[in-house]
């Protein structure tokens, strides 16, 4: 192949990735801090202490962590079905990258929140804040920076799972240096993919970092 | 103004227990500063944290200008709180929010309407001496100016009522001193009663008008500085001025006396000499300025055995002296108070 025929193969497969991760993105980030946030105040000595819901939680999430991806891809297909109606192609492909996903975010902003100074969350309760403020004005805020650099590790965990969308007949570009460069031995498309996942691996840390360096007053 | 009853604390975790507060008994009058001093782990913190009920106790009762907060539970409890400041050891600040946004916090809990946030804001922090510091992030400025946030803070919702978490505890001698100042100074210009804890001795002689020492959680003694330290056997007393150990030789006496205020003015110790025709030597001494009182101690060899002593010793308790004779038996009694602990430097420094 020449270059001339492996450029427009790069754009679609581009596209493709950034829709599967931005879209897995924008759930994981809403469900794994829910998750997370849940993790925290339901412990022993919590904000909203609840040890069995803490144990069941903590339990789902582990299990979700231990799942190889591709495996996971394939056992929650019938789940896939009902969420979007098929279980073939890159929306389908969202469900077990979010599915996946959230539970790894889970932990980062469990690490994330649990980095705050448990005495500022003294001191709001002693003000008389309500469990909402300190939850809201207290962990999550003091923890922004923890919870940007948790989300930009994970995106970059999901672009690395949007690879294998291809098990499901999703595309991207990990789909594209598979199917091409590997099982065809197209060693230019093979070099462009992998380039192009390096440069937006970079680009989306620096992002995080930058992000995270703002909203850190350290 | 706050009134502490029978208060009782058990911490339990893993199956073992612990007894952080054991039975207090406290009243701290309306304006008055208060201080509770002890060695670490002798429950002072949980104590001033079952004062506004961040630790709920097991027994005893609560009582905060008239209102028995045991009774008390969510949103009402929250409403108490707000009229319970509250200083912290390390401040306790959020470090995402502007000076100025961290005085603002309680202010939004207590649902101050926005437009009249910023004015008070404003009021606080040149309260505290801080006007200048308003935008600045808690990363950006010193642990005193950190404490002075908190305890801007602390006094957005108007209390009455000022609890103090070892406050100066991470703060070097100098910039405690300014924050006792300021403290003090609220306490005078806003009626503000302070309860404190505390470990430092320094803290009890330079801002507290009454004070306790706890130990194993229980008040080993309390009442009125300046009462506390004229008491013979007053722990306060000996922390406050170390005197050296010293065991009486054979066919001598040792006194300990202790003067405040009015005994100051008088030379006793040359008025013992030549009364009875003794010579008195001074082993060790401290005077020190007490709530604005000098009070001191000395240590005094008299010859003769104590029993020789006794119109002697009469004759200084006359003179508005407390005294205190020590035997070898009260030197080596196990109940004989370990100052060290008192005296022990900050845990830990500033962050």
């Amino acid at each position: 192949m020449s270059w001339d025929e492996v450029m427009p193969l790069l754009w679609p497969a581009t596209r493709e990735t950034l829709y599967m991760t931005g879209v897995a993105t924008l759930f994981t980030a809403v469900l794994g801090l829910l998750f997370g946030v849940l993790l925290v105040v339901t412990e022993r000595g919590g904000l909203l202490p609840a040890p069995p819901v803490n144990k069941v939680l903590g339990a789902v999430v582990n299990i979700g962590r231990s799942l190889p991806f591709l495996i996971l891809m394939v056992a929650i297909t019938p789940f896939t079905r009902i969420v979007v109606g098929t279980s073939i192609g890159n929306a389908a492909a969202i469900v077990p990258l979010t599915v996946g996903a959230i539970p790894f975010y889970a932990r980062l902003v469990e690490i994330a929140l649990r980095e705050v100074d448990p005495g500022v969350v003294a001191a709001a309760d002693a003000m008389g804040a309500t469990r909402r403020e300190i939850v809201g004005k207290v962990l999550l805020r003091e923890a922004r920076p923890g919870l940007v650099s948790g989300l930009t590790v994970t995106v970059i965990a999901l672009i690395g799972y949007t690879a294998m969308a291809g098990t499901v007949g999703g595309g991207g570009l990990g789909n594209l240096a598979v199917t091409y460069g590997y099982e065809r031995f197209e060693t230019k498309v093979m070099v462009a993919t992998v380039l192009l996942l390096v440069v937006l691996v970079l680009i989306i840390q620096a992002v995080g970092d930058l992000v995270a360096r703002r909203l850190s007053h350290k | 103004m706050i009134q502490i009853e029978k208060l009782r604390k058990v911490h339990r975790a893993r199956g073992r227990e612990v007894t952080a507060v054991d039975g207090v008994d406290v009243t701290v009058r309306e304006g008055e500063v208060f201080g509770v001093l002890g060695p670490s782990g002798a429950g002072k913190s949980t104590l001033l944290r079952c004062v506004n009920l961040l630790d709920r106790p097991d027994e005893g009762r609560v009582v905060i200008g008239g209102r028995d907060l045991l009774a008390l539970r969510g949103t009402e409890l929250r409403r108490a709180r707000q009229g319970i400041g509250m200083i912290h050891q390390h401040f306790g600040l959020l470090g995402s929010r502007t000076v100025a946004g961290n005085v603002a916090f309680p202010l939004e809990v207590m649902g101050v309407p926005r437009g009249e946030r910023a004015a008070r804001v404003a009021e606080l922090l040149d309260l505290v001496g801080l006007t200048g510091h308003a935008k600045a992030y808690p990363a950006q400025i010193s642990g005193g100016q950190k404490q002075r946030v908190g305890i801007a803070r602390a006094l957005a919702g108007r209390p009455k009522v000022l609890l103090s978490d070892e406050a100066t505890s991470a703060l070097d001698p100098e910039t405690t001193a300014s924050i006792l100042e300021l403290l003090r100074d609220l306490n005078r210009r806003l009626g503000l009663t302070v309860l404190l804890i505390t470990h430092e001795m320094d803290v009890v002689k330079r801002i507290c008008d009454s004070a306790a020492v706890m130990r194993d959680g229980r008040f080993t003694e309390q009442g009125p500085v300046t009462e506390l330290l004229a008491r013979p056997g007053s722990e306060l007393a000996r922390g406050l001025f170390p005197l050296p150990a010293a065991e009486p030789r054979d066919g001598t006496t040792l006194v300990e006396v202790t003067f405040v205020g009015g005994a100051n003015g008088r030379p006793f110790v040359s008025a013992l000499a030549r009364k009875y025709s003794l010579d008195v030597n001074i082993l060790g001494g401290a005077v020190e300025t007490v709530g604005g009182e000098r009070v001191g101690r000395l240590q005094l060899e008299l010859p003769g055995d104590p029993s020789a002593n006794a119109a002697q010793l009469a004759f200084l308790r006359e003179s508005g002296l407390a005294v205190e004779v020590r035997t070898r038996a009260t030197a080596a009694a196990p109940g004989a108070p370990n100052t060290d602990a008192l005296t022990a430097p900050a845990e830990e420094e500033a962050r």
